[in-house]
């Protein structure tokens, strides 16, 4: 069976001018596959991404309560978040689960991948040990969890039984540690796709290289840090942009952790924007909080990526 | 591959692993043995193997509560995974045929134009989408869902295809149009089968997210007879407060079918999420 790799190496000669308009028998390539065919695509592409999203910005600035007809209402909405402690609340709580998600994540991930690249004789069957919360459904682990975390539940009796009582904590129940539990499933659960990554990133590397400067005298953390970990920019590019929009989305382990609780201590935008829409019936609102995690879901990409990308090429 | 030797060091590193992995799968450990206690041992041993096995648990999370019980909801996840995942593979494969084979600069556009979908941001798109689908009475039914999930996936779908599709070879569907095969038939019969690799992709990505997602399927199905896994999964832990057996048993019959998927193709889906990086 052909390999993966086929795909994705950069091979775009369709596109670029020398290939030749006519095919054997004389017949236009184009016509071929006449642009006909990708009406209902473009279409459905059109409605659901450009026209909604459009028209999802908009709604932001009406009080709309989904039944009757928005009104415009300015900024007015935006206003009501910055001056709502709970609100600016969420906002808060959505950079600082996502920075230490990312983190998080992404050490694990580059550690586990690094111990897992060779040698180990057991390497393929923990890798894909590993790997396997990645495709599990947020829902079901945040449940798991829910029970290993709760007051009466084992992690509680653990720290117990090793004489740490000290350390048992309501762990979803105080507003100072909510997030922070959530923050720790969401770890357990995407540390196995940063270990995927930076995976791919080693098996990129030449052994030639670390050979090389094996036989030229350098030591095993010299040659991680000057041969190995520069060349593993593109991967981090990839790993960091990916968790990055995983921990500022975090919705499904907040809902079924905490809720936003207690009270609104793990409140992130996007319950925000569920509680508000759906529960409240406020869509005009709602959808400021929407337009809110957008644009600092396109900033922080942005910036991310001007700052990866620049990284490589200086490496 | 083999330059470096095992060397003892390594022995001690491969059991250092070997005890991280343990711990990792703790979680692991307590879905399998809570998911068979009796009621009255899930918090008084939390730690311990249960006295008998109950699989009782399995049959009365399956009948669930009053609601829409497991059984029917994981019929509801199936339908709508599958009949989203056999709509993308058929209009990404065509569209980004179209895309892939046009050698004018529309082809190029129209790249573009389905990448920027992918990261346009979807979360901005709910309310517009879920007001004008309620206005076509496509909430809360398995049709809706598989519509939404269509259309937000679809510039992904066209994407992985259209990647695959321009590194594929002109000279089938050449000799096919040589034979005098029409248009229709060199894409079904000709270019459609050499797609199976990508094909495999594009359904394991879509398949696994459609499966998962809990945000749109809470929005656009909670309280309806159609609800999915993750919805009735939702309504059952309210229901189920403290008694965790029952919502183990429920989580279990939820993950099993993506983990026999996952132990069947592993490679496939860490190449799913990793092939951008091997350029």
């Amino acid at each position: 069976m052909p390999q993966r790799t086929r795909i994705v190496r950069p091979v775009s000669h369709s596109l670029s001018p020398p290939r030749p308009a006519a095919g054997l028998a004389g017949i236009r390539l184009s016509q071929r596959a006449p642009l006909a065919w990708a009406i209902p695509g473009i279409v459905l592409c059109l409605l659901f991404h450009y026209v909604a999203v459009v028209a999802g910005a908009w709604y932001a600035f009406t009080d709309w309560n989904g039944l009757s007809a928005p009104s415009f209402i300015g900024l007015a909405n935006f206003v009501e978040i910055l001056g709502n402690r709970n609100a600016l609340g969420a906002l808060v709580n959505t950079l600082l689960l996502a920075s230490v998600f990312v983190v998080g994540c992404n050490v694990v991930g580059l550690g586990l991948a690094i111990g897992l690249h060779r040698t180990l004789r057991s390497r393929f069957a923990l890798r894909s040990l590993f790997f396997a919360p990645v495709v599990m459904s947020p829902l079901a682990v945040a449940y798991i969890w829910q029970f290993i975390l709760d007051a009466r539940g084992p992690l509680n009796a653990m720290l117990g039984n090793l004489g740490l009582r000290s350390l048992q904590k309501v762990w979803l129940g105080d507003p100072n540690i909510a997030l922070w539990s959530v923050c720790l499933v969401m770890i357990w659960q995407f540390s196995g796709l940063c270990m995927a990554f930076y995976l791919a990133g080693l098996q990129s590397i030449p052994v030639e290289l670390d050979e090389a400067a094996s036989v030229d005298g350098a030591t095993a953390s010299r040659r991680f840090w000057r041969i190995t970990f520069p060349l593993l920019a593109p991967a981090a590019t990839v790993s960091i942009s990916m968790t990055t929009i995983l921990g500022l989305r975090a919705f499904d382990q907040v809902m079924a952790l905490t809720r936003g609780g207690p009270g609104f201590a793990s409140e992130t935008l996007a319950t925000a924007i569920f509680k508000e829409t759906f529960v409240n019936g406020r869509f005009g609102y709602g959808a400021a909080f929407a337009l809110i995690l957008t644009v600092l879901i396109l900033l922080v990409s942005a910036v991310q990526l001007a700052v990866l990308r620049a990284r490589e090429k200086r490496l | 591959m083999e330059s470096t030797r095992y060397r003892p060091l390594a022995a001690v590193r491969e059991v250092l692993f070997i005890l991280l992995a343990l711990v990792w799968c703790i979680p692991f450990y307590y879905l399998a043995i809570v998911a068979v206690k009796p009621d009255m041992e899930v918090f008084t041993a939390p730690m311990s193997f249960p006295s008998t096995i109950v699989l009782g648990n399995f049959a009365e999370a399956w009948r669930g509560t009053g609601g829409v019980g497991l059984g029917e909801a994981l019929l509801n996840s199936v339908i709508v995974t599958v009949g989203t995942v056999s709509l993308l593979i058929f209009l990404g494969s065509l569209t980004a045929y179209v895309i892939a084979r046009n050698t004018q600069r529309i082809g190029g556009l129209l790249y573009v134009f389905f990448v920027v979908g992918i990261i346009l941001p979807y979360q901005m798109a709910i309310v517009p989408l879920f007001s004008s689908l309620r206005s076509l009475g496509l909430v809360g039914n398995q049709i809706g869902m598989i519509v939404l999930f269509t259309g937000l996936l679809l510039p992904m779908a066209v994407f992985l295809y259209a990647g695959f599709m321009r590194a594929l070879p002109h000279d089938y569907e050449e000799a096919a149009q040589v034979d005098g095969a029409g248009r229709g038939k060199i894409f079904f019969r000709i270019v459609f089968p050499l797609l199976r690799p990508v094909t495999a992709t594009v359904a394991i990505m879509t398949g696994m997210i459609v499966w998962n997602d809990f945000f749109l399927q809470l929005i656009f199905l909670n309280g309806s007879s159609a609800q999915t896994l993750p919805v009735a999964m939702y309504g059952f832990v309210g229901e189920f407060t403290a008694r965790w057996n029952m919502v183990f048993a429920a989580v279990c019959i939820s993950i099993a079918p993506i983990l026999a998927f996952y132990l069947f193709a592993q490679r496939r889906f860490m190449q799913g999420f990793t092939g951008g990086i091997k350029s």
